[in-house]
C-alpha cells in the first residue's frame, strides 16, 4: 500500500491507483465527541453501551437478593426486576425526574450522582426501598465523550453507594443546530439525564402528605442550603469562592432506619424551592398549618453569608441530600435517635410543628418573636437588586 | 458570623424595642400614630422578613416607601424593554428580578420563551463583556435602580466607549431618592412624619442632599441600614426626634455612610448621566427624579438606537398604589385589591414586589382573614 501522502510522486507525476490494495475507508469510530450516530441505535450506540454504560453500571452492586441485572448481562428491551414478586402488604413506588443542572460539575458532585441520588431519594420519600433505576440520556452533538464518561462513572458510583442497580437506559443525540440556530445546550455542556426509580414499600409503611396531622413534629435531617449555594458559586457570571460542597447523597438508608423505629407520617426531600416550598406544598395538600422557628433552622454560616449577599433566603435554596419528616410528637425522640445513628441524619433536629391553625399556610416565627407567612416562590429564585 | 450576627441579635433587638416603647409610653391612644416611612425596598424587606412592623408599639406606624427600583419602573419602560428584547439581533441583559415584572400582557420571561435572547447578568460589566465577545449582535443592558446601582451602570457605558463598542447600549430607567422624598413630603395629603433614608444610596451619594429637605419640610430624616438592628435603631432615632419635637438629619449607619459619600462613584455617574424627569409606577411624573444618559453618551441610548421612544403605555386607571404608598389608604380599600390585582397579576408597584404593601397585605389576609387588624404601614 502506498505510503501516506505519496498519491502524487516526485515531480507530481500522477500514480496509477492500486486497486488490488484499495479498501473502502472505514468509518471513523474512535470519536472523542458525541456524533449524531451515537443516538442512532446502530453500531456506535452499541459501542457506547458496551464500553461506557455497562462498565459503569454493571459491576459490584449488592442487589440485596433481587436478581435485577445480576450475572452476565443479557441486553433486552426491558429489564426484569423483583423476580421473586412482592410479599403481602408490600407495594411498588415509582418516581421519575429529569436533570438539567448547569454547570455539569460543581463542588462535591455532578449531574450524574445528582440524577441517581435525586431519584433514589424521591422513591425513598414514599418509605420505599429503591431497587432499580433507569437512565435516559439526551446528549447534544459535540459533547466530549470524556465528559460523558465522568458523568456516567459518577452515576455508577452513586448507584453502588445507594445499593441500587441501573437496569435499563436509553441514549438520544440531538442536532447542535435546529433550523440553523443553536439547539438547547452548547456542545460542551449538552447533557441531560432522566432517571426513573422503582422501589418496594414495606408492609405497614404509609407515608403521604395527608397523614401530616396537627401535633406532628417537623424534623429536618441536617444543614440546609448547601447544594443550591454550591451550584450557584460555580455559575457563569456569579462565580464566588466557597469551600461549600453539595449535600447530594442517597437517603434510602436513613429512611429505612426511620421507618423501622416509628410510624413516619410524611417525608419530603426539599430540593428545588427548598424547605419553604416543600412545607408549603405539604400544608396545601394536607390542609394543615405548619409553623417553624427560624432560629431552629440549621443554616451553616457560609450558606447564610452567601444568601445574604445574593439576596436569597436559605429556606428557598435547594438541597439534594436532606429530608423533612413529620412524625407524631410522642415519636420524636426515638426517630431522632434512629437518625443520629446514620451518616445522613447525624445533625437532624426539630424545626417546627404541624398545627390546626391557618390550614394550608406555612408560618415562620422570626428570632425577634414576630411571625410571617412563608409563600411558595413564584418561579426560579433570583437574586434581588436592592 | 462577623458583621452579620451582631446586627441580627434578638436580645439587642428586644432592648431596642423596649427603648422605642419607652419613648412613646406617654402618648395617648387618641393621638394618631407617628408615621415613619422607610424609603428603601431593602429596608421594607428586612421589616417584613423579620416581622419588625408587628413588634412595634401601636403608636408607631411604618409606611413602606417607593424605594424598590423594580416596582417603580413604569409600564412604558417595561414595554420598551419587551420590544427591544424581542428583536432577533439583540441580546437583552437584565438583573434577574426584572424578568417577571409584567408589562402589557407579558414579561421578559415570556419574551425569552418566544425566542428572545434575554440573559440574567449579575453585573453590568458582564453585559459589556458579552458585547465584546459577540461583535455581530446588539447587546442591550437594562440599567435600572436608584443611586446605588448607577455607578456600576455608568462604569459599563464608560467601559463600552473606552473599548470602542458600537454594539452595546443601555435602556436607562434610573430613579433618585431625594426627589421622591420631596414629592411625598410636599403632597398636601401626606401623613409621613419622618423618613428613614436609604443607607446604601447614601453610601454612594453621601448625606448632604438631605439637610435641605429636613429644613424645608421640618421632618426628621435618619440614614438607616438594612439589618434588623439597623432598622430598629433608625426607627428609634426617628421616634426620639418626633417625640422631642426635633427635626434633624441623623446618620444611624455610619459604618457604611459618610457625609461626602463615594466621590469617585459620583464623578463617574455625573459624567455618564444627567438628571431628567421620570415617571414612577404608581406615583406618576416626578420632576428631576431620574437619570438618563448625558449628551456625551447619547449614542449608547437603546431607546433611540431601536426606535422605541414612541412607546407610551398608560398606567392602570384602577390602581391606587400611589395612595397606598403615601399611607392614605389601606391596600384592601382599593377596588382592584385581591380580585383584578393579585401578586400573580399585579397592577401596581405595591403588588409587584413581594414586600410591597399590597403584596404583604395579601399574604396576611391569607393568614387570618382579618387584614384590618394587621398593620402593614
Amino acid at each position: 500500500m502506498a505510503e501516506p501522502g505519496s498519491g502524487a510522486g516526485p515531480g507530481n507525476q500522477p500514480v496509477a491507483p492500486d486497486f488490488a490494495n484499495w479498501s473502502c475507508p472505514l468509518p471513523l469510530r474512535n470519536h472523542d465527541r458525541i456524533v449524531m450516530g451515537h443516538g442512532g441505535g446502530g453500531r456506535l450506540s452499541a459501542e457506547l453501551i458496551e464500553h461506557l454504560f455497562l462498565p459503569a453500571f454493571v459491576s459490584g452492586v449488592d442487589d440485596g437478593g433481587d436478581k435485577a441485572g445480576a450475572g452476565p448481562v443479557e441486553l433486552h428491551d426491558a429489564a426484569v426486576v423483583l423476580s421473586e414478586g412482592l410479599a403481602p402488604g408490600e407495594r411498588l413506588a415509582i418516581s421519575t425526574d429529569s436533570y438539567v443542572v448547569r454547570p455539569l460539575f460543581f463542588p462535591g458532585g455532578c449531574i450524574g450522582d445528582l440524577a441517581v441520588n435525586g431519584t433514589v431519594n424521591d422513591v425513598s420519600m414514599a418509605g420505599a426501598r429503591p431497587v432499580a433505576l433507569s437512565a435516559g440520556f439526551v446528549l447534544t452533538e459535540g459533547l466530549e465523550l470524556a465528559v460523558l464518561g465522568r458523568v456516567v462513572e459518577s452515576m455508577g458510583a452513586a448507584a453502588r453507594s445507594a445499593g441500587v442497580r441501573v437496569v435499563t437506559g436509553d441514549t438520544k443525540v440531538i442536532d447542535r443546530f435546529i433550523d440553523g440556530s443553536p439547539s438547547a445546550g452548547r456542545g460542551d455542556e449538552g447533557l441531560y439525564i432522566n432517571t426513573t426509580g422503582v422501589g418496594v414499600i414495606p408492609a405497614g409503611v404509609d407515608i403521604r402528605p395527608t397523614r401530616a396531622a396537627p401535633g406532628d413534629a417537623v424534623i429536618v435531617s441536617g444543614p440546609i442550603g448547601l447544594h443550591g449555594v454550591a451550584v450557584m458559586s460555580q455559575r457563569e457570571g456569579l462565580a464566588f469562592g466557597t469551600s461549600l460542597a453539595t449535600d447530594s447523597a442517597p437517603l434510602n438508608g436513613l429512611v429505612a432506619a426511620m421507618v423501622e423505629v416509628a410510624d413516619i407520617h410524611m417525608l419530603r426531600d426539599p430540593t428545588r424551592g427548598g424547605v419553604a416550598a416543600s412545607l408549603c406544598e405539604i400544608a396545601d395538600t394536607a390542609g394543615v398549618g405548619i409553623a417553624y422557628e427560624e432560629s431552629l433552622l440549621p443554616v451553616p454560616d457560609e450558606v447564610a453569608a452567601a444568601c445574604s449577599f445574593l439576596g436569597l433566603d436559605p429556606v428557598n435554596v435547594a438541597n439534594e441530600g436532606r429530608l423533612l419528616a413529620m412524625v407524631a410528637g410522642a415519636d420524636v425522640d426515638i426517630v431522632l435517635a434512629a437518625m443520629a445513628g446514620h451518616p445522613q441524619g447525624r445533625q437532624a433536629c426539630v424545626i417546627g410543628r404541624v398545627v390546626e391553625d391557618h390550614p394550608g399556610i406555612v408560618v415562620a416565627k422570626t428570632p425577634f418573636g414576630a411571625t410571617r407567612v412563608v409563600d411558595l416562590p413564584l418561579g426560579e429564585q433570583l437574586p434581588r437588586i436592592c | 458570623m462577623k458583621y452579620l450576627d451582631e446586627f441580627r441579635d434578638p436580645a439587642l433587638a428586644r432592648n431596642l424595642l423596649a427603648r422605642i416603647n419607652r419613648l412613646v409610653a406617654d402618648r395617648s391612644a387618641d393621638e394618631p400614630p407617628l408615621a415613619i416611612m422607610e424609603v428603601c425596598g431593602g429596608q421594607t424587606h428586612a421589616i417584613i422578613r423579620n416581622g419588625i412592623d408587628q413588634l412595634l408599639p401601636d403608636a408607631i406606624e411604618l409606611i413602606h416607601g417607593p424605594g424598590c427600583p423594580v416596582c417603580v419602573t413604569p409600564l412604558n419602560i417595561i414595554d420598551k424593554a419587551l420590544a427591544i428584547a424581542a428583536r432577533p439581533d439583540v441580546v437583552f441583559c437584565s438583573f434577574g428580578d426584572m424578568l417577571r415584572v409584567p408589562g402589557t400582557g407579558r414579561d421578559l420571561n415570556s419574551v425569552r420563551s418566544e425566542g428572545g435572547d434575554v440573559r440574567i447578568v449579575y453585573s453590568p460589566l458582564d453585559a459589556v463583556n458579552l458585547a465584546e465577545d459577540n461583535p455581530d449582535r446588539q447587546v442591550v443592558f437594562f440599567a435600572i435602580g436608584f443611586e446605588t446601582t448607577a455607578p456600576a451602570n455608568a462604569m459599563a457605558v464608560h467601559q463600552a466607549r473606552a473599548l470602542g463598542l458600537d454594539n452595546f447600549s443601555v435602556l436607562v430607567s434610573h430613579v433618585l431618592v431625594p426627589p421622591a422624598i420631596e414629592a411625598i413630603a410636599s403632597s398636601p395629603t401626606s401623613r409621613v412624619d419622618g423618613f428613614l433614608a436609604a443607607g446604601h444610596v447614601c453610601s454612594v451619594m453621601g448625606t448632604r442632599q438631605y439637610g435641605p429637605l429636613v429644613e424645608r419640610f421640618g421632618l426628621p430624616i435618619v440614614v438607616t441600614g438594612f439589618e434588623p438592628l439597623d432598622v430598629l435603631e433608625g426607627i428609634r432615632r426617628a421616634t426620639a426626634q418626633l417625640v422631642e419635637g426635633r427635626a434633624e438629619l441623623d446618620n444611624a449607619y455610619p459604618r457604611v455612610v459618610s457625609e461626602p459619600g463615594n466621590v469617585p462613584a459620583q464623578q463617574m455617574v455625573n459624567d455618564v448621566f444627567t438628571v431628567c424627569d421620570r415617571q414612577w409606577r404608581g406615583i406618576g411624573m416626578i420632576p428631576a427624579s431620574g437619570w438618563c444618559l448625558s449628551d456625551r453618551y447619547a449614542e449608547f441610548d437603546a431607546e433611540t438606537r431601536f426606535e422605541v421612544g414612541t412607546i407610551d403605555t398608560p398606567e392602570s386607571a384602577v390602581c391606587r398604589s400611589g395612595e397606598v404608598l403615601q399611607g392614605l389608604i389601606k391596600p384592601n380599600q382599593c377596588e382592584a385589591f385581591g380580585g383584578q390585582c393579585t401578586p400573580r397579576t399585579p397592577l401596581g408597584a405595591t403588588m409587584v414586589s413581594s414586600e410591597g404593601a399590597c403584596a404583604a397585605y395579601y399574604q396576611y389576609r391569607r393568614l387570618d382573614g382579618s387584614p384590618a387588624e394587621v398593620g402593614v404601614g
